[in-house]
C-alpha cells in the first residue's frame, strides 16, 4: 500500500472565498467550540448559584432575616454585596452583569473572609496545582510511552507480563486510595518520608525565587502528589502505548523502513514511536481533565495547598463564591487543556486537520 | 427446554473460563457480591464496642483485627459493601442506558441529531465530573443510595456515548445493516434489534467500566464527607479513619487497609472480568457451542 508511488486522489481545486475557508478552518472550529464550552460553563455556574431551589443566595437571605432580625431588604442588600450581584434587577440583567464581570476576572469576594477576592485566592493556589499535576502527568506520559514501547517490542516476555500486571493493578485502583496508601505505608508504617513536614506547598521560610533552594523545596512538598498522579496514570499510558505500538509495528511503512536499512533507533523513534503515540494524545486531554478533577481529593489528602484543596475547603465551609470561582477555573483549565491537546494533535498528525476540512 | 437452558449455561461457563485472568476477575466479583449480600446473615452488624480491644491485629476471633472501639473489622467489611455496590449498579445502569440510546441514535441517524448529541457530549466531556459532583452535592441532599446512583449515572455517560456512537458508525457499513435498510425495517428496529445485539460485548464492558467510575465518584464523595450517611460502608470507614486521624496511628493499619483493599479488589475484579465478558457476549463465539 505504502510502497506504491501513485499519488493520492486530489480533489479538484475549487474557488473558495475567504469566508468559506475561514468557516472550514480547523483552528477556527476548535476555537469556537472552546469558547462555546466556556460560555456554557459560566452560564451553568450562574444558574447553579442563582436559580436552583435552596440556592445559597436564598439561603443566606433567609438566614440573615431569621438570625439577625434585619429586614428582607437589608438582607438582600448584604447578600448582593457579597455575591457582587444586584438582586433587584431582572434575572437576565443579573446574568449579563455576571457574565461581564466574570470575563473581566471579577469573581466577587469570599463569603467567609470578606475583603479577600476570589480571584486572588485562585491566583495564589492555581500555580501549585498546575506545577504538580503538570509534572506528574508529563512524567507518567513519557515513562508510560517508553515502557509501553518496551512491552510491545518484548511482548510475551517476562518483562511484558510483569509490567502488564503492575499497569493493570495501578490503573484500576482509585487515585485517592493510592494517595492514602502512600501516607499509611511510606509515612506511618515504614517512616520513609516525613509526611508532616511535607504538608503545604512550600516550607514557611522559603522565598519564591529562581534559586536552587526554592525548587528543591517545591519538589519536596509536591513529591507525594506528583507520585500519586504518576502511579495512577502511568499504567494507562503503558497499556495503550503497548497496543498501539503493536499495531504500528505491523504497518507496511515500518517494513519498508527496515528494508531501506534505516538504523533501529531511527525506526523506533521516527516511524514507530511517532505514529504509535498519536492516539495517546487525545487520551492525554481526557486524562488532564480527570487528574485536575481528582486533584482536589489528592491535594486534600496530602494537605497540599493547590486549587483543589481550596475547592475542598470552600465546599466544606460552604463558601459559595469561592466554590463557584474555583469550580469555574478548574473547568476552564480542563477546557483549555483539551484545546491545546487538539492543537498539539493536529500539529503532530496533519491528517486530522485535513479530514475536518472535507 | 430445560436441556436447552442447561446447554446455554454450560456454554456460558465454558466461555467464561476461556480467559484465565478474566475468570479470576469474575470469581472475584461473584465472591464480593455474595459476601456483601449474604454475608450480613452470617456476620450480622453488631454495635458491641469493646474498649479493651482497640486496633487489634488479626486473630482467630477477629479475622481482620478491630477498630478504634474494638469492633470487628471483618464484620464491618462484610456489611459495608452492599450500599456501595448498589449505588454503583444504579449509576452504571443509568449511564449505560443514556449512552447506548443516544449514542446509537446519533450514530445511526447522523445529520443534525448527531451534531446536537455530539455537541452536548463534548461539553459534558470537558467538565470534570468529580468537582461537579462535589459542587452539586452541596445543593442536593444525597440522603439515599438510589439518588446518589442516579446522580452519578447522569454525569457518567459522555465517554461511553462516544464509544457507542463510534461502534454504530462502523456497524452501519456492514452488509446485514444495509440489507435491513433495503428492507425498510425502520430506524427503531435496525438500531435496537439489529445493531444492539452486535454491540452487546461492548455495552457490557462499558457497563462494567461505568460501574468502576461510579465507585470512584461515590467513595470520593463519601471521603469528602459530602454524603451524609449514617450507614457503615467502606467509604465511610476510610473517611472516618482519615478525618479522625486514625490514619496516622500506626496500629490502625488493619482498620484502614481493610476497606481500601476491599474497594481496590472490587475495582480490579470488575475490570479484569471484562475480558471474560468479551467472550460471553460475543454472539459469534456462541454459534459453535
Amino acid at each position: 500500500m505504502a510502497t506504491t508511488l501513485s499519488s493520492p486522489p486530489v480533489a479538484l481545486p475549487r474557488r473558495t472565498t475567504i469566508l468559506q475557508s475561514l468557516a472550514q478552518s480547523y483552528y477556527l472550529q476548535k476555537i469556537l467550540k472552546t469558547l462555546f464550552t466556556v460560555f456554557v460553563v459560566i452560564t451553568f455556574t450562574f444558574f447553579l448559584v442563582r436559580l436552583l431551589p435552596g440556592n445559597p443566595i436564598e439561603q443566606m437571605v433567609n438566614l440573615l432575616v431569621n438570625t439577625q432580625g434585619i429586614s428582607m431588604q437589608d438582607a438582600r442588600d448584604q447578600a448582593s454585596a457579597l455575591y457582587a450581584i444586584d438582586l433587584d434587577q431582572p434575572l437576565y440583567l443579573q446574568y449579563f452583569d455576571y457574565l461581564g464581570k466574570t470575563l473581566r476576572g471579577d469573581l466577587g469576594d469570599s463569603l467567609l473572609s470578606p475583603g479577600t477576592t476570589v480571584t486572588s485566592i485562585i491566583l495564589k493556589f492555581l500555580p501549585w496545582t498546575i506545577f504538580s499535576v503538570g509534572i506528574g502527568l508529563l512524567l507518567s506520559f513519557v515513562v508510560g510511552m517508553a515502557l509501553g514501547m518496551l512491552m510491545a517490542y518484548y511482548r510475551d516476555s517476562w518483562i511484558d507480563h510483569v509490567l502488564t500486571v503492575f499497569a493493570s493493578i495501578f490503573s484500576s485502583i482509585p487515585d485517592y486510595l493510592i494517595g492514602l496508601m502512600l501516607i499509611v505505608w511510606l509515612g506511618i508504617q515504614w517512616k520513609l518520608v516525613p509526611i508532616a513536614a511535607m504538608r503545604g506547598s512550600l516550607s514557611p521560610n522559603t522565598v519564591i525565587g529562581f534559586t536552587w533552594e526554592f525548587f528543591a523545596d517545591a519538589f519536596f512538598h509536591a513529591a507525594l502528589p506528583i507520585s500519586t498522579y504518576f502511579i495512577t496514570t502511568v499504567g494507562r499510558w503503558m497499556l495503550s502505548m503497548k497496543s498501539s505500538t503493536i499495531s504500528t509495528l505491523g504497518e507496511d511503512y515500518v517494513t519498508v523502513a527496515k528494508a531501506r536499512g534505516l538504523r533501529d533507533w531511527r525506526i523506533t523513534t521516527a516511524y514507530v514511536g511517532r505514529n504509535a503515540s498519536l492516539p495517546l494524545f487525545t487520551q492525554l486531554a481526557i486524562s488532564v481533565g480527570f487528574v485536575v478533577g481528582g486533584s482536589f481529593l489528592i491535594e486534600s489528602i496530602f494537605v497540599y495547598q493547590g486549587i483543589g484543596a481550596s475547592l475542598n475547603a470552600a465546599i466544606s465551609r460552604r463558601d459559595y463564591t469561592v466554590m463557584q470561582g474555583v469550580f469555574l477555573v478548574i473547568t476552564l483549565s480542563v477546557v483549555f487543556a483539551n484545546f491545546f491537546a487538539d492543537l498539539l494533535y493536529s500539529w503532530i498528525d496533519p491528517r486530522i486537520k485535513i479530514g475536518h476540512q472535507g | 427446554m430445560i436441556s436447552n437452558s442447561f446447554r446455554w449455561l454450560a456454554t456460558t461457563f465454558r466461555l467464561l473460563t476461556y480467559n484465565k485472568v478474566g475468570f479470576v476477575g469474575f470469581l472475584g466479583v461473584t465472591a464480593i457480591v455474595l459476601l456483601s449480600y449474604l454475608g450480613p446473615y452470617i456476620w450480622p452488624p453488631t454495635t458491641g464496642a469493646d474498649i479493651g480491644k482497640i486496633f487489634e491485629p488479626p486473630s482467630a476471633q477477629h479475622w481482620l483485627g478491630t477498630d478504634d472501639s474494638g469492633k470487628d473489622n471483618w464484620m464491618m467489611i462484610v456489611n459495608g459493601g452492599q450500599d456501595v455496590i448498589y449505588a454503583a449498579f444504579v449509576a452504571a445502569l443509568v449511564s449505560t442506558l443514556i449512552a447506548v440510546t443516544f449514542g446509537a441514535l446519533a450514530g445511526f441517524l447522523s445529520g443534525w441529531v448527531d451534531n446536537v448529541v455530539m455537541a452536548i457530549t463534548d461539553i459534558f466531556l470537558t467538565i470534570p465530573t468529580f468537582p461537579l459532583l462535589a459542587v452539586l452535592a452541596t445543593f442536593i441532599k444525597l440522603n439515599n443510595f438510589t439518588l446518589l446512583g442516579l446522580l452519578l449515572g447522569v454525569l457518567g455517560w459522555p465517554s461511553l456515548l462516544r464509544a457507542v456512537r463510534a461502534q454504530t458508525l462502523s456497524l452501519k457499513e456492514r452488509d446485514f445493516i444495509e440489507a435491513a435498510r433495503a428492507l425498510d425495517l425502520g430506524a427503531g428496529h435496525i438500531v435496537f434489534r439489529e445493531m444492539l445485539p452486535n454491540m452487546m460485548t461492548y455495552i457490557t464492558i462499558s457497563f462494567a467500566l461505568a460501574f468502576t467510575q461510579a465507585i470512584y465518584g461515590q467513595v470520593g464523595l463519601i471521603l469528602l464527607g459530602l454524603v451524609p450517611f449514617e450507614s457503615n460502608n467502606w467509604g465511610v470507614m476510610i473517611s472516618w479513619g482519615w478525618n479522625h486521624g486514625a490514619l496516622f496511628f500506626k496500629d490502625s493499619i488493619w482498620y484502614i487497609m481493610s476497606p481500601i483493599v476491599a474497594i481496590a479488589l472490587l475495582q480490579l475484579s470488575v475490570i479484569t472480568m471484562t475480558r471474560s465478558l468479551e467472550m460471553v457476549f460475543n454472539p459469534r463465539l456462541r454459534s459453535g457451542g
